[in-house]
């Protein structure tokens, strides 16, 4: 079966959550540029976008249209070549038009599992729960007599543990896109030791297709993304838990957020980021991780507690940010959770205390939106944290030790061989976490 | 001519734009500008006609019937007579000649004529659709995304083929590091607060085809602006009327029109010989050669169509307008200043109102009101000109202009 074959009728399941609906996009584009290939004309091509939820599924299909739109307003100079021959179609915006159902025209919004029964490439986006996804698996599996290929969404489960319990070794492979898939550059791919080789050279050319960045992580829970991120999470917190000797536990939340933020030059603090992927998630990613971690114990009683209090951050549908450690309101950082009081301090209310005790940073620093755009941003980094190394305030010496935290974290996913390679663990944090720079290098020891 | 205005260039580049937020509409602009020129005359009392000049607005605002804004603008130009023109990118002059003739006809002693366009209300992908109009919709299918981009990136390819791709492309760039540096000194320019330090090094961007064309880079080309642009027309009656003495004005010394076939290619993409049939009749009516001109307002909707003008102007031989721009000439101290507060690329194209912009400017320039973007002019050479185009070198205005 060829490549363009393998395309005519695929099942997205979970559809509509937060990963899903970005992978049914990008496979509903995919599969639009394959059809509308002239010698594919006379081919049937199904996107079968299978989720629980109605309601979630008619919200979906606003989104795709409204995505399918802005690629189609993206890449107008080539869909004018696709769609030369149709002389009925004149100025951009009828050509736009046309794409967008073309697009649409593929997909079919489903809530019964039997519509997948019948596709020949399956994507699992369902939630990061190894028993569900082994069920939903094996059940497609054992009725659906085309032998389909699986490639999962998962972050942390071992693709051969689910190849394994779901009885279909050789055609699972892990293909992790990153939040949100339409926007991130980074897709993880996982092959079990019996993957077959056909799946990953599919999915190799379907990334390259869509001009994503593809980096191999070995078969191990959390891989590469994951794998950095929850130590780096743990890292984090019990520096917070630390801080308590000294401070209130609400401004140690802040200094830490502010210093991974701020200090390290990063998109969001530690404790924002745990937000947005959602603490629940990143529970369920410890427990899974947890298993096969032997020398060191992947596990956060804070995060347990936060959830035993019912603060779980996450998404609104809408992809606005839920309260979580923080409380956001309109994108900003209103608020800090006091567990103990059981609400949320103002954070106007902490920040001039705890911003004294953390100093400044450099002089040389800069937002991260200005760093990541610098093009010498090498050169930046080097001179901004050559600038912190001798510097002893106390935002300072948190930093540099964070720093050095996950650069350690770093190395240890290649020495553990989770990772092929120290640039492998760099790109994964530049591309999938939108870090300006890499967790392995050598800021901190430069020599005069 | 009395008594010009500029609004803002609106677009990206300035400040204040946001696309997400609501902004001014046409009727605003022209309010405006229109506004301005009349507290300048002694109001709408003296004015015997109006004349608006724009592109399309009935695709860019779903707005026809444009002279019906005039006694919007002010009540006090209720039932005086008023027509709209058009003639793509070349509507401003097309607006100018219009007063003009009516002033020659003796219909009129002071016309008021007002260039507007508001193209910002669609994305750049959906405003290449409405400008292509400019060219004949017959070759839209078949056209680029990006139609005007697209037939320019033609000439250019041709130019580079016939003389040279590198030299034309550092060309370009100092064409455009040209333009930004004079935006600069002009507060209403929409590149007037451009900090980037290499321009030349921005100009020399590699062209992308896959996502625009072949042989432009976004540099090259002139501003998606929102604005208006107005001046008043008098005869030597109406500069009295509006109180204005002669030394304030610039007379207009003469003007070449010419037209070519929308439904013709160009014979050769390496010329743009429409401008150059208007530019012979525009000096042979102000009885002046090249030589004598003190500045020109140029048409350079694109970089390659600022060299082309260069030559079709006979200021360097075919082939050489890259060496005479590299060189320096066309600078704002060089030989010819050209488009001394931006031009098209650097000062913005609000397409219907460019024309008229090209007037204010040479106006402003001639009397002595140009601020920070003032040149020198010189005894010897006090002539303005200003050369508007319509789509591809087809509607051709050049205006020759001195002190009064």
């Amino acid at each position: 079966m060829e490549h363009d074959d393998r395309f005519q009728n695929v099942t997205v399941v979970g559809a509509a959550g937060k990963m899903g609906s970005g992978i049914l996009l990008l496979t509903a584009l995919e599969m639009a540029d394959q059809r509308l290939k002239p010698e594919n004309t006379d081919k049937y091509y199904i996107l079968y976008a299978l989720d629980v939820s109605q309601k979630a599924l008619s919200g979906l299909m606003g989104y795709v249209r409204s995505q399918v739109l802005k690629a189609a307003e993206k890449k107008t100079v080539q869909l004018r070549k696709i769609y030369s021959h149709r002389r009925d179609l004149i100025e951009n915006s009828e050509i736009i038009d046309q794409y967008i159902n073309d697009v649409m025209s593929i997909i079919r919004p489903v809530t019964t599992i039997s519509s997948a029964y019948e596709s020949d490439l399956v994507f699992e986006a369902a939630s990061e729960n190894p028993e569900l996804k082994v069920r939903i698996l094996s059940d497609i599996d054992r009725n659906n007599p085309n032998k389909p290929w699986f490639f999962t969404n998962t972050s942390s489960i071992p693709i051969s543990y689910l190849e394994k319990e779901a009885g279909i070794e050789g055609r699972v492979l892990g293909v992790h896109f990153y939040n949100p898939p339409a926007v991130q550059k980074l897709v993880e791919v996982i092959k079990s030791d019996k993957t077959l080789p056909e799946l990953a050279d599919f999915a190799s050319k379907f990334i390259k297709n869509l001009r994503k960045i593809e980096v191999p992580s070995n078969d191990f829970a959390g891989f590469i993304g994951n794998g950095h991120f929850m130590r780096d999470a743990i890292h984090g917190m019990n520096v917070a838990v630390k801080l308590t000797s000294e401070v209130s536990f609400p401004e140690a939340v802040y200094m830490v957020n502010k210093v991974s933020q701020d200090f390290l030059i990063r998109p969001m603090g530690i404790f924002q980021l745990i937000d947005y992927v959602g603490i629940d998630v990143c529970q369920y990613i410890m427990k899974v991780m947890h298993p096969y971690v032997k020398d060191e114990d992947i596990h956060s009683p804070l995060l347990d507690k936060y959830l035993e209090l019912g603060v779980k951050g996450g998404q609104n549908s809408d992809g606005s940010q839920k309260d979580g450690f923080l409380k956001y309101e309109k994108g900003r950082i209103s608020g800090v959770y006091d567990p103990d009081r059981k609400e949320y301090v103002p954070v106007n209310e902490l920040a001039a205390v705890c911003d004294t005790l953390l100093g400044e940073p450099p002089a040389s620093v800069v937002p991260w939106k200005i760093a990541v755009a610098n093009p010498k941003k090498d050169e930046f980094f080097k001179a901004y944290f050559k600038d912190m190394i001798n510097m002893d305030t106390k935002g300072a010496l948190m930093a540099k030790a964070y720093l050095l935290r996950s650069k350690e974290i770093g190395e240890k996913l290649v020495s553990d061989k989770v990772a092929f390679s120290e640039k492998d663990v760099n790109t994964v944090l530049l591309t999938g976490f939108f870090h300006a720079y890499g967790p392995i290098n050598n800021y901190l020891t430069q020599e005069d | 001519m009395i008594a010009g205005y500029n609004t803002i260039s609106m677009g990206t580049g300035r400040k204040e734009f946001n696309p997400k937020k609501e902004r001014p509409g046409l009727e605003e602009y022209m309010k405006e500008a229109g506004q301005a020129v009349l507290g300048q005359i002694g109001g709408a009392a003296n004015v015997d006609e109006c004349v608006v000049g724009n592109f399309i607005a009935s695709r860019f605002n779903k707005q026809a019937n444009l002279a019906g804004f005039f006694p919007y603008i002010d009540e006090g130009l209720r039932y005086k007579p008023a027509i709209r023109v058009e003639g793509a990118c070349g509507t401003g002059a097309l607006a100018l000649v219009t007063g003009i003739r009516s002033i020659l006809a003796e219909t009129a002693d002071v016309a008021l004529v007002v260039g507007v366009e508001v193209q910002n209300t669609v994305k750049a992908i959906y405003g290449a659709d409405i400008l292509a109009a400019a060219g004949w919709f017959k070759e839209r299918k078949d056209g680029h995304a990006y139609f005007f981009p697209g037939k320019f990136s033609d000439r250019a390819g041709a130019y580079f083929e016939k003389f040279g791709r590198d030299k034309t492309r550092r060309a370009m760039a100092r064409w455009y590091r040209n333009a930004i540096e004079n935006a600069r000194l002009c507060p209403t320019a929409q590149e007037f607060t451009n900090r980037v330090e290499d321009l030349e090094a921005l100009g020399m961007t590699e062209p992308n085809p896959k996502s625009f064309v072949d042989n432009l880079n976004v540099y090259d080309c002139s501003k998606v602006s929102d604005g208006a642009s107005a001046i008043a027309i008098v005869s030597e009656e109406g500069l009295r009327r509006c109180g204005w003495k002669k030394e304030d004005a610039i007379e207009v010394m003469g003007f070449g029109q010419a037209e070519n076939d929308i439904t013709a290619a160009p014979a050769n993409l390496t010329v743009l010989d429409t401008t150059r049939a208007a530019l012979g009749k525009a000096f042979q009516q102000a009885g002046i050669n090249r030589e004598q001109l003190a500045t020109v307002e140029c048409h350079d909707c694109f970089t390659i169509a600022g060299i082309l003008a260069i030559e079709a102007l006979g200021f360097a031989k075919h082939g050489e307008g890259p060496d005479f721009v590299l060189a320096g000439n066309t600078s704002r101290t060089g030989v010819i200043p050209v488009n001394t507060t931006g031009g098209l690329i650097g000062w913005g194209h609000p397409t219907g109102a460019t024309g008229v912009h090209q007037a204010v400017t040479i106006w402003e320039q001639l009397t002595g009101r140009a601020g920070n973007a003032q040149i020198e002019i010189h005894a010897g050479k006090p002539f303005g000109l200003t050369i508007n185009m319509g789509g591809d070198d087809k509607t051709l205005v050049c205006i020759v202009y001195k002190k009064g």
